[in-house]
This record gives C-alpha cells, structure tokens and sequence, in this order.
C-alpha cells in the first residue's frame, strides 16, 4: 500500500532529487520495478480517471444550459466567463477628477468666509480662491479680530503669505492642508466607485464589473448593454443638483457683453426643438451662491403630468432639506428659483408662496426614458467630482457572436485535422496522443471556468499556443521513442527511455514559457493578462496530460495487455 | 511513418556564414521599413483615438460613408472596408478634445443619414491618449520581465550563459522580424498584435530550448566531437519534430487565416511569419550565437577544440 503511494508519487525518483533522473542513464528492468508499476497503474488509472470527470462535469454547465436542478445543486455550475470582446458588452475606463473636489471644497470654504467676515463685521476687499486650493483675501480693521477668525475655524487652511500691501489693508494666502487635500481626493473616489455602483444597480444590468483600477481610475464592464449612450449618460453624469435664485435687478443684456454684476453668474437653459433638433439656448443671470443642493434629497421618482401627460421627476426632501427649502421659499416670494443640473438651468420657477412638505419638480421636455435616469441619478446622488471617460470600448452582440462562431468552425476544423493527422501519422499511438490532446483542452477550459477566469480574444490567442505546445510534447515523446526503438530497443525500454529523454526536453521548454507566462501575468494589464492566463493553465494542463496520461496509456497497454509491437 | 531518415546529415550551422547575411538583411529590411514609415502605425489601442466598426443590412458604397463623414465634419475619419459586404471601419485618429462627445456625435449623425439602410454599430472603441500610452509601458515592462525570466531559467538549466544568450538574441530576431512585417504589409499594430507577439516568444523559446536539450545530451554521449558536429546532429535528430510540429501549427494557423473571419486576420498575418522565423531562428540564429560564444568568449573552449 505504502509502496503503491510511492511508486504512484515518484515514479522514477528513486535516488535522490527531483532532477536526478536527468543525468541518469537508462534505468535497467527489475522485478521489482515491474510489480510496482503494475500496482501504480491501478491507483494512477484511479487518480487520472477521478481528474478527467471532474474537469468534465466542470465544463458541463458551459456546454449545455439544460442541466437538471439536482445537478447545479451538487456540482458547481460556473460557466466559462466570457470577456466583453466575445460575448459583447462595454467596457469603461474612467478618471475621477479628484482635484475638482478638492477646487469646490476650497470654495466651499471661501463662501463660508466670505460670510462669517461679514458676520463679523471685519472690513474685506476681495477674497477669492487662487488655482485649486488656495485663497487669497484682503482685509482691514484691527488685526486680532480676523487673526482669531482664521485660527478658531479655518485652521484647515495653513497661512502661505501675510503681508501689509499699505493702506491699513492686509493681504493673506491661505492654502489647504496638503494632507487634508489628499482625504478629500481619496474620498471624492470612493464616493465616485460607490455613487456609480449604486447607479449601475438602478439600471439593471446583469453582472455588472465595476472596480476600482490604480488610484484614480474606475473600470467598468457591462456585459450584454443594449444601449450604451444611454449607459454613459447615466454614470458619466455629475448629477450635481443645486437651487438659485435668480437676478431681478440685474441687466442681462449687459452681463451677456461681459459686464456681470459682482457675485453673479450666467448658465444657460438648453432647450431642444424635439422636430427640428435645433437646440435653444436661454441665458439666466443667477446669484452665484448656492441655496441647496441635491444632497438633501431623499427620493426622486418620475410621475406624469396630469394635464399636459408629460414626465417630471419629483423630488422630495429630506427632513433638513424640507426645512432649508422651506425657509428658501417664505425669504424668496416672487422671486425665480433657478433648478440646475451640472450647470444648466432646468427651470426657473417663481416662487408664489411658502412651500412647506418638502416637495419639488424638475419638469423639462423629457422623454420617460430620460426622466427615468434623471430620477436614478439623482436618488443615487451626485459625483463628489467629474469624471473623464478616458477608454471605452463597446462591442455589439453582434459582432461577438461572429467571433465565437468563426473561431468555433476555425478551431473545429483544425482539431479534426491535427487528430487525424496524428492518427495517420503514429497510427495507433496517435490515439493516445489525442486522448492527451482533447483532455488537455477540457482540462484547461474547466480550470478556467472553476477559477473564474475569463475568456478573451488574446485568450484563445494563448489557447492555440497551449494546445501547439501540447502537440509538439506528444511529437516529442514519439519521436523518441522512435529513436529508441530504431535503435534496437525493445518496446518497454523504448517507453522508458523515450519518456525519460522527453521529459526533460518538455519540461525545459513548457517551464520556460510558463515563466514567461506568470511574469506576463503579474506585470501586464488587461489583454496581456487574458493571454497569460490561458498559456499557463494550458502548460500546467499539457504537463499532465502529454507526460502522465499517455505515459500511463503506453504502460496500460504494454505492461497489462502485453503488447509487444508497438504501432507507432 | 518516418519523414526524415534517420541518417539524415544536412550541415546546418555550416551554413551560419551565409544565413547569418540573410538574417543581417531580413532584420535590416524590418527595420529600414518600420524607420521609413516613422514607426509602426499604431492602432487606436495604443494612440488613442476612435474606432467604429458598422454594418448595413443593404448595399452601401464607401464614397457614401465618406461623404456623410465629411458633411458632419470629421476630417479626420478614415474609412475602411472590412470582412463582409457592407461592413466599414472608421478611424478617427485625435488625441485631443473630447473623443467621447465626438464618437457619439459620429454614431447619432451616422445613424441619421442611413436610416433606410438599418446602420448596426458593431463595435465602438474611444481610447484616450494616456491610456494608450500606459498600455504601451506596461506591456513593455511585461515582456522585458519575462525576456529576463527566460535567460535566467536558460541560463541555469544549461549551466551556461550562452545558451540563454542565445536564446534571447534568437527571440529578439524574430520579434523584429515580426514587427518588420507587421511594418510591410502595413498592419495597424493593436492590442490583438501584441498577443501575437507573446504567442511568438512561447513559440520560438519552445522551439530553441528543444534543440539545446539535444544538444546538451548529445555532448555527454559524444565528447569527442566539436561542438559545430553536435549542433548539426542535434538539429538533424530533431528535424522530424521540427517539422512535425511547425507544420502542424502552421497548418492550424492557416485555417485560422482562411476562416477565422477578418477580425483575426492581421492577427494570423503576423502569426504566420512569426512561426517562420521561430523555426529558422533556432537553426541559423541561436545556435550560431552559442557556437560563437562557446569559441570566442567562454572560458570552456578546450572542450570544444
């Protein structure tokens, strides 16, 4: 029992190391060897037999769909996973402009200072926010009072300059903590991979990828996607919400030729003609501050017009967003509140009365469609900062079918050919070299589904090296036992010394390139990854079937059957 | 079945001051055309940019999707017949701006003008200018890595250095000799094209490293030959495995070639000269390398003399 363990683990590794049988040369016949080799046999036909089904019921949930329900209950029922290039889909880099969330932090901070100067009553010139996260003010008065302001509540920023430009007037550079600057980069992106995620979950999309890719890039893959401007709409959109009021008094004809009135700003409603296609653009002249903004929603549905039949979408306030909307509309009566979406102007609505309940709409000429996704962005929230779609790559179903189906007749033909060929070639030997041949395939498309890898174009590109290597292993290995046997050599030592002379040889080329293939892995991306993948679940694969599985097929039919020609 | 007899004795590496001009030349030409068409012409892949593939369920000229291209203002667009009857590719090669508008601009417009014909986009592909180039560095570094990997393990398994050095120049000729192809028949070098690339590295180190094997046998059992007489009966012993298997896998990949569909056509182009140059390579570049180093750098030479 023992002794079969060992013959069955060490074939040949007698005496010493795992490499010594290299430099051995040829091992004479013994009793002893041949007895535990018949044994061994036994136990390898067990343990080679137990790999090939389980590789086979692996790969059955990928070729039929029409498992019975028992079966995906006890057997694992992962398909081969196919990439986007195979089964169609689209695949999305993006870029989180994380530098624009911290830009808006900073002006955030700038507004609030603005006020609390005011609130203060400290005597200030201009502040305004330099490049993305500085900000630059000019004030007078008695020096302890803003120094106190600064220090008590803006210790978030760190003081650049301060210096007396004359006149009683002091100018002050702040700039934001560089650390502080980096927790908002990093939480703008989280936010981003959250927000995006919960948009995608919205739409419905069945076995969405979405990851985190390096720092700033988010890699998105949507299998099956039927329209994909739809899709991009939806995840590349700011969805920044905010409520304006607009400017009464102020000129637009004059802010239209540059002459804004200070703390003003004009954004634009965009209306499109749905029969010509021509686009309207109407000018508001807003207040620049910001009343609200979407992050005090709690819900946004679409509903339907009763008189008029057309879509809005309606937004309902949380409980502070009821409030501050509340106070909004009693401070603001007749005047027109602006609704704006990253910077167009929706509608701007005059405000006849109070509002309380916490109840708004956007209307505009949507389609349901696009009041559908304007309702999911905006439940789902907005992005912390714009993103950049920096790669996209979509493939029609179409098209990926095509793929598959040529590849299919490409490689069903050369497999008929190679196997008859290696039939017409080694005669009866080359039998068994299919055999090694086919299982080599299925074990490598079981591994795959198992492990949950995926399937490319580079991938099948990786696949054909594989299988190349696997008969170049098989023509190894007969080729020298050819020579063996050419040279005088009974059949079992022909076996014995072909397999020997082989292995070497197999092992030597198939490491070698699986070295390649794992450095490839680990250093490569994306396709020179699905490339990797499949040569070194190939190599692995080919080791054990080219080696073990035929070796044990010549010794079946040598050793048990007697056979003493060999038909090779 | 035997296809080479087994006294076979053609002298091969005898051959290496010839060959060594016609491997000189091949990688001059690869060269010389890829430094004359200022490099390879990268895909969108690589240099950023669009690409549409379309089809249309009717009839439709290439003048027509060029006209609509230009009506919509896309100078740029270069329009291309692809695989079946009513299929194009469109390129659009701009590294600035936003390609995402502009790829959406194209595929609205396009679908407006041919209504009638039911446009079907195929494929849309918007690669910005970074992402290429970052692609580019990583799959450099990926196969300099592995280069490396190759020559160590070679290098050690063969107690030698020669050998992986021989190896490794081998496997520099046939990636730019491939690369030289891919420069003449004037292929846009993608991501598809770099797996070939990866596909031929396995190939030609298989390839060397089955004939070192023989060789480093063929050493110990005849110790008084020159090294010259062992190259050339290892190659002739292994000329019936040679030829087996690259004519089994060339084999392979021209069915690829014939029916793999135009998709992986530059892909199987690139590949079919790529299995030529593994083969010849071994024979007429690796194991002249190790020949030379053996007998001018190696301390080793008594043997062989």
């Amino acid at each position: 029992m023992l002794l079969d363990g060992l013959c069955l683990l060490f074939p040949r590794a007698k005496k010493g190391s795992w490499f010594h049988f290299v430099s051995l040369p040829a091992v004479g016949r013994d009793v002893e060897k041949e007895l535990c080799m018949l044994r061994s046999l036994k136990w390898k036909f067990v343990l080679y037999a137990a790999i090939s089904l389980f590789a086979i019921l692996l790969l059955l949930p990928t070729l039929t769909s029409e498992l019975p329900q028992w079966w995906t209950k006890i057997f694992p029922s992962e398909k081969i996973h196919l990439g986007l290039d195979l089964q169609g889909g689209m695949h999305l880099i993006l870029e989180v402009e994380s530098e624009k969330a911290v830009e808006s932090y900073v002006e955030r901070i700038k507004n609030n200072l603005k006020d609390d100067l005011k609130d203060r009553g400290i005597p200030a010139g201009k502040v305004e926010r330099e490049k993305k996260d500085q900000i630059i003010l000019e004030v007078s008065g008695e020096k302890g009072k803003w120094e106190k302001l600064l220090s008590e509540r803006y210790s978030i920023m760190q003081e650049l300059s301060s210096s007396e430009i004359g006149g009683g007037i002091w100018r002050i550079g702040l700039v934001l903590d560089s650390k502080q600057a980096d927790h908002i980069k990093k939480n703008a992106i989280d936010q981003a991979l959250e927000t995006i995620r919960n948009r995608i979950d919205q739409f419905g999309v069945s076995e969405p990828e979405i990851t985190l890719q390096g720092t700033d890039r988010i890699l998105i893959q949507l299998p099956g996607i039927k329209d994909p401007h739809r899709a991009i709409n939806l995840i590349g959109r700011t969805a920044l919400l905010e409520f304006k009021l607009v400017d009464e008094e102020g000129d637009i004809e004059a802010a239209l030729k540059g002459n804004i009135p200070e703390g003003d700003i004009i954004l634009y409603q965009r209306s499109v003609d749905p029969k010509t296609g021509g686009v309207k653009k109407i000018p508001y002249l807003l207040k620049e501050k910001t009343l609200m903004t979407g992050e005090v929603l709690k819900d946004a549905r679409v509903s339907l017009d009763s008189q008029f039949h057309e879509p809005y979408v309606a937004l309902e306030f949380d409980d502070i967003g009821a409030k501050l909307f509340e106070q909004i509309t009693g401070a603001n009566v007749k005047k027109r509140l602006a609704i704006i979406l990253d910077n167009n102007v929706y509608s701007a609505p005059v405000i006849q009365e109070r509002i309380a309940g916490g109840r708004a709409q956007i209307t505009g000429r949507f389609d349901t469609k696009e009041a559908g996704d304007l309702a999911i962005v905006l439940r789902a929230g907005a992005l912390p900062a714009p993103v950049k779609i920096i790669e996209e790559r979509t493939v029609g179903p179409s098209l990926g079918q095509d793929s598959i189906q040529k590849g299919m007749i490409s490689t069903l033909i050369s497999a008929v050919l190679v196997v008859f060929f290696m039939i017409f070639y080694y005669r009866v030997s080359g039998i068994i070299a299919d055999v090694a041949l086919i299982l080599n395939i299925v074990l490598t498309l079981a591994t795959l589904a198992i492990f949950r890898a995926t399937l490319t174009l580079p991938g099948i590109a990786g696949l054909v090296l594989s299988v190349g290597m696997a008969v170049d292993a098989n023509i190894l290995i007969h080729e020298r036992i050819k020579e063996e046997l050419r040279w005088g050599k009974t059949p079992r030592a022909a076996i014995d010394q072909g397999y020997h002379r082989a292995f070497v040889t197999i092992i030597d080329s198939n490491l070698t390139t699986l070295i390649a293939g794992v450095l490839l892995y680990q250093f490569g991306t994306g396709p020179v990854r699905g490339f990797a993948v499949t040569v070194c679940i190939g190599i692995l694969a080919n080791i054990f079937t080219a080696v073990y599985i035929t070796r044990w097929i010549f010794d079946f039919i040598t050793l048990k059957l007697g056979v003493k020609r060999l038909s090779i | 079945m035997e296809l080479i007899r087994p006294d076979t004795r053609f002298d091969f590496v005898g051959k290496r001051k010839i060959t060594i001009w016609i491997s000189a030349a091949v990688i001059l030409i690869s060269l010389g055309s890829i430094f004359l068409r200022g490099g390879l012409r990268y895909g969108v892949d690589f240099a950023g940019g669009i690409l549409l593939q379309i089809k249309f369920s009717k009839t439709v000229d290439i003048s027509e999707v060029r006209n609509a291209l230009e009506a919509i203002g896309s100078k740029d667009a270069m329009v291309q017949r692809f695989g079946g009857e009513n299929e194009f590719l469109i390129r659009v090669k701009k590294t600035s701006g936003d390609l995402e508008e502009m790829s959406k601009t194209i595929q609205t417009s396009l679908q407006g003008q041919f209504k009638d014909k039911s446009l079907e986009i195929r494929r849309a592909e918007v690669v910005g200018p970074k992402v290429g180039k970052d692609l580019k560095r990583k799959a450099l570094w990926a196969v300099g890595l592995s280069f490396l990997g190759i020559l160590i393990y070679v290098a050690f398994r063969f107690h030698e250095f020669a050998y992986g050095f021989g190896g490794i120049v081998a496997l520099f000729h046939d990636i730019i000799v491939t690369y030289g192809a891919i420069s003449i028949f004037n292929l846009e070098y993608s991501l598809s094209l770099l797996a070939v690339i990866l596909t031929i590295i396995g190939f030609s180190i298989n390839d060397t490293i089955v004939i070192f094997d023989r060789v480093r046998e063929n050493i110990k059992k005849m110790r008084k030959e020159d090294l010259e007489t062992i190259f050339n009966v290892s190659i002739n012993e292994t000329l019936g495995r040679t030829i087996l298997t690259s004519g089994t896998v060339m084999t392979v990949v021209l069915i690829l070639f014939f029916f793999g569909g135009a998709v992986i056509h530059d892909f199987t182009t690139a590949l079919i000269v790529g299995l030529i140059t593994g083969t010849y390579s071994t024979v007429y570049v690796a194991s002249p390398v190790v020949l030379f180093w053996e007998r001018n750098v190696s301390r080793t030479k008594k043997r062989n003399r």
